[in-house]
């Protein structure tokens, strides 16, 4: 197993995740350290979101051990989730409330202290200080993906989950939206695991990639050396062999 | 256990209801279009059948303490769908909010929820009708407490169903509380039930509360036996709730459905 940069936060080992007949996650083992950005990719189905939901508690894993913070999540599922935080595509901030008391209701969810200061932080931060009086169902999905993402880091988190944060923008709101998480993790030395179907997001985000196919990582290392691994010219390229592979009924010939 | 989880999502609530005037109308139509009805019936019964000259009190007071059953178990139901509607479900659980404080923040947007249609209820019977629930008395206080505990507990069986089986399920959120609502003797006494149904209705807690209501009404006598079996009954009824949601949440998590039914 290769280590990151500093020290191991998010640590998984042989997760397994069964529905029913179909395993989703498949002996996965995988860590994330301080300070870096971790890319999840994988066609649809290949496990991306149940691994996220699994290390959320969201979804409980059939066996495996999930270690953050060097805390095991089955017993510390409060004092870890203090520390972390997510945002996803698939979810919303509630519609009739306004942006401002979005951030409340969560800056109290989250025992933030100083919370106006922070609340206005983050409204300027993502440049949302105009609308902070509109109610969120008169958002559009551009300022919504703001509003989550300032959501995530209400709390000052150490680690980030983002399932795919930047569908359903458009490329210079998803422009924008990447380089302030590359900055508020040079700024914050974040750890953020990421999910995206845009790979030539994840090969200018990510300072590791974690390749899923059917549940299982099939590889992983920085964006080069899995382009490598696959003998491909670009990540996207990668995952188009995967996919095919799959797609052509056999077990992923063009796999390494 | 911590307070200022739980106000925070009680926040959310609170905040739903001061901007939104539909969801406040909505609280108060349904029961002040009852009182309307039902008190227009009664005051035509009352003076027609001059023998019985406590119908007022005893179909507007059933039909106030029966809406407050009603607002506790839909505070509870509606409220948790208020953030699955949201999409904003899955942003609460993973949050470091514990189920507990969830349930205790739903209970207290219930209690809200109540207030609302209470305040309205009761101020609307004594304009329209002369109908003060307060002269009934102190007496009353108990009984409501155990419809609002049994309101819960509905209303937390109604939230897990609707965890283990999605939105499909949502439908009962505004349906289940009627089904109890012929064998808990709301509006006529247990003695009018066929015997099986009376067998049934020994075992309903609102039954016994509303027994009781209508013995403090024509006695003024406080039916201590009846207070107890509904209390004793309402901790067997919460108890089995709980124990029914938790069973279902975790459920939910082994087979990923509470992060479907928030996306």
């Amino acid at each position: 197993m290769r280590e990151g940069r500093g020290a191991p936060v998010v640590d998984v080992a042989d997760l397994v995740k069964d529905f029913k007949k179909l395993r989703a996650v498949d002996g996965v083992s995988f860590t994330v350290s301080e300070g870096e950005i971790v890319g999840l990719l994988g066609p649809n189905g290949a496990g991306k979101t149940t691994i996220i939901h699994m290390l959320l508690g969201l979804t409980t894993p059939t066996s495996g051990r999930v270690r953050v913070f060097g805390l095991d999540f089955g017993r510390h599922r409060s004092r870890i989730l203090q520390e972390v935080n997510f945002s996803s595509t698939y979810t919303d901030m509630p519609y009739s409330l306004t942006v401002q008391e979005s951030l409340r209701v969560f800056a109290r969810l989250y025992g933030v202290r100083r919370r106006e200061e922070k609340i206005r932080g983050l409204l300027e931060t993502f440049g949302l200080t105009d609308i902070r009086r509109k109610q969120v169902r008169h958002l559009s999905t551009g300022q919504r993906t703001r509003l989550n993402l300032s959501k995530a880091l209400v709390n000052d988190p150490r680690v980030l989950f983002l399932d795919e944060p930047t569908a359903s923008l458009d490329p210079d709101i998803a422009d924008k939206t990447r380089k302030l998480l590359k900055r508020v993790k040079e700024e914050r030395g974040i750890s953020i695991l990421y999910t995206s179907h845009n790979m030539i997001e994840m090969e200018e985000v990510s300072d590791r990639v974690l390749f899923l196919h059917r549940g299982r990582l099939l590889a992983e290392g920085t964006p080069a050396e899995v382009v490598r691994s696959f003998r491909a010219a670009s990540l996207e390229d990668a995952f188009l062999k995967v996919a095919r592979g799959k797609d052509a009924g056999g077990k992923g010939t063009a796999l390494p | 256990m911590k307070f200022h989880r739980i106000f925070a999502v009680f926040l959310r609530y609170f905040y739903i209801y001061r901007r939104s005037g539909t969801r406040i109308l909505e609280t108060v139509y349904w029961p002040l279009l009852d009182l309307v009805l039902w008190g227009f019936v009664t005051l035509y019964l009352s003076r027609s059948a001059k023998g019985l000259p406590q119908f007022v009190a005893f179909l507007l007071g059933a039909l106030i303490l029966w809406d407050i059953l009603f607002r506790s178990q839909q505070g509870i139901s509606v409220s948790f769908l208020e953030d699955v509607w949201a999409r904003n479900f899955l942003n609460i659980f993973v949050s470091p909010l514990t189920t507990w404080e969830y349930l205790l923040a739903l209970m207290l947007s219930s209690l809200l929820k109540i207030l609302i249609a209470g305040v309205v209820l009761t101020l609307m019977a004594w304009l329209l009708f002369s109908f003060n629930i307060f002269l009934i008395g102190i007496s009353l206080l108990p009984f409501l407490i155990l419809l609002v505990f049994l309101g819960w507990a509905i209303g937390l069986i109604t939230t897990a169903i609707i965890l283990r089986f999605g939105q499909q399920a949502e439908v009962l959120a505004w349906g289940i509380a009627l089904l109890f609502q012929p064998v808990s003797a709301v509006f006529y006494p247990v003695s009018v039930l066929p015997p099986i149904l009376q067998a049934v209705a020994r075992f309903m807690p609102a039954a016994h509360v509303f027994e009781g209501m209508r013995s403090v009404i024509s006695t003024g006598a406080f039916p201590k036996r009846e207070l107890l079996v509904a209390l004793a009954l309402d901790v067997v009824y919460l108890a089995a709730a709980l124990a029914f949601f938790f069973w279902m949440f975790r459920v939910a998590r082994k087979k990923g459905l509470l992060a479907r039914v928030g996306e």
